[in-house]
């Protein structure tokens, strides 16, 4: 195995953008991540794009070739693959970019991100969102994404000493670091109060305990380490790639307050790259709700079970804390385009680790991704080096 | 939701059946057809569900698909059967009432329909004991 490097990246603003079809998104997204790694897509050997249901969104399937001809790259006949794994596509679309490098099969590979979803109404997003979990045995009963984070929240306040406020300290972190990322959908700063008078979406989930509704696309290049110096002075290497997957409903898990794939796919990630909690300087996680940014910094092992709203109350997560968590303003701020968010977070590390942050800039040698699909079923966690 | 695709279900969606590993003995709902343990030596057979359990967790739906957004608001959990296996169903009681650990029991009832003049789908709900 090769060791493997990112070039390039490259992120669209993230938002209601009414005016920017799927094909300007990933275009744009593109367009960026060459120009960031200084190539022309004739050097593109493959394509990976993470992008979980145009079909319903706006009803075209056979993204990759698609995405392929609008970058300008039909001509060239590269292989080019839709990845989809609900949210988590687009960390999936990058983990099988690092593996066709790692490989061998494949040295200049473009790993992408693209969801549009403001063409449909809320009605038609919410049931597709609905998808990732059981249709049959979720979906059926009545239950809706924020629904099944919110029978999480509740079993987790159960047996945990975590407070409603708490739990709103999440957002307003995330909505803090949103207003110093130009990219980010909200970039205005909330306070405890705005969470908690926002109206019930599923209890005792609010509005702004929730990520929105997104459109956006990300990009990035991926190539040989050896190679790296080619592209850019400042190459970052990916020290871990894993991927973990559990039951697709929620009632089937062993615990409904810990996702077991989290603890498993960071585990993982740990080991291969032979680092510690210590190393990691910044973790990017999948915060589409505000337990599950709670429950994502437990289970990848930052804190034990049942102290992370705590610390997070207590400014630990915040840009200054001990362990940074979603600089970028996480899915909650910067927006979550489902099948580009993946990508989105490793754009925001290898940021980071450049040194380019500006105003949300951490001290950061090393940092983490983690990205969900549905409520645990697929998770797929990072770990970028300088 | 396909005419054939709610037919195929009806067994499991109206009268609580899933499935069982003689094998094994777990028992499964929603049914699997094969055992997550033993695998390819497992022996599945039907069987029905007494349909008593308990509430796990639980939430109030107050924004929902197009399908359902005229039955809001509405207590959804995940309820464990008495006998292990757990499943996600509405719960026919005041969002004040749900709690964890209530005691609960399957009904039959109308759950969602599509559109005005489209099929009305049926299947399980769960109703506190004590009623
Ligand atoms: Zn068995």
């Amino acid at each position: 195995m090769r060791d493997v490097a990112v070039v390039g990246v490259g992120c669209t603003e993230f938002g209601e953008r009414w005016s920017a079809s799927f094909r300007d998104l990933f275009v744009t997204a593109g367009t960026l991540a060459l120009e960031d790694a200084g190539i022309s897509g004739e050097r593109i050997d493959a394509l990976y794009v993470g992008n979980m249901s145009a079909g319903r969104f706006i009803e075209q399937e056979h993204i990759g070739a698609l995405i392929a001809d609008f970058a300008g790259l039909a001509t060239n006949h590269i292989p080019s693959t839709r990845v989809e794994a609900a949210c988590a596509s687009g960390g999936l679309a990058f983990r099988q970019a690092v593996i066709a490098v790692a490989s061998g099969m494949e040295d200049v590979v473009v790993a992408a991100g693209v969801e549009k979803m403001t063409d449909v109404g809320t009605g038609v997003s919410v049931d597709t969102l609905a998808g990732a979990a059981d249709r049959e045995w979720e979906g059926f009963a009545g239950a809706t994404f924020p629904g099944l984070y919110a029978m999480i929240a509740t079993d987790y306040m159960h047996r945990y000493p975590l407070t409603r406020e708490q739990l709103a300290e999440v957002a307003v972190k995330n909505h803090e670091n949103g207003s110093k990322n130009p990219i980010a959908q909200f970039q205005n700063r909330i306070t405890v109060d705005t969470v908690l008078s926002s109206s019930l979406v599923a209890d005792p989930l609010r509005l702004f305990d929730c990520s929105p509704i997104t459109d956006g696309a990300a990009a990035v290049v991926v190539v040989p380490l050896e190679r790296a110096r080619e592209f850019t002075d400042s190459p970052v290497r990916v020290l871990a790639s894993a991927q973990a997957s559990d039951t697709i409903a929620l009632h089937d898990r062993r615990d409904i307050s810990t996702l077991d794939a989290t603890v498993a796919a960071g585990k993982r990630a740990l080991e291969r790259s032979r680092l510690t909690h210590r190393d990691i300087d910044l973790v990017e996680v999948h915060d589409c709700f505000t337990i599950a940014e709670i429950c994502a910094i437990e289970d990848l092992g930052f804190c034990a079970k049942g102290e992370a709203g705590r610390l997070t109350a207590e400014g630990v997560t915040a840009l200054g804390g001990d362990i940074p968590v979603n600089p970028s303003g996480g899915l909650k701020a910067c927006g979550h385009p489902v099948g580009a968010t993946g990508v989105k977070q490793i754009c925001e590390v290898v940021t980071q680790i450049r040194g380019e942050a500006a105003g949300r800039q951490v001290d950061a040698e090393i940092g983490m991704t983690h990205n969900v699909g549905g409520t645990g079923a697929t998770v797929v966690v990072h770990i970028l080096g300088a | 939701m396909s005419v054939s695709r709610f037919w195929r279900k009806i067994p499991q969606r109206y009268n609580l059946i899933g499935t069982q590993c003689m094998t094994c003995g777990q028992y499964f709902f929603p049914p699997r057809s094969l055992c997550p343990d033993c695998r390819r030596s497992g022996r599945i057979v039907d069987h029905r569900f007494n349909g008593e359990g308990t509430v796990v967790t639980y939430t109030v739906i107050r924004s929902a698909s197009d399908q359902f957004e005229n039955t809001t608001p509405y207590v959804l959990a995940i309820v464990e059967l008495d006998e292990g296996p757990r499943l996600t169903a509405q719960v026919a009681c005041a969002p004040e009432e749900a709690e964890i650990g209530m005691r609960v029991r399957s009904v039959f009832r109308r759950i969602a329909a599509d559109g005005e003049s489209g099929v009305i789908h049926y299947g399980t709900k769960f109703v506190p004991v004590d009623r």
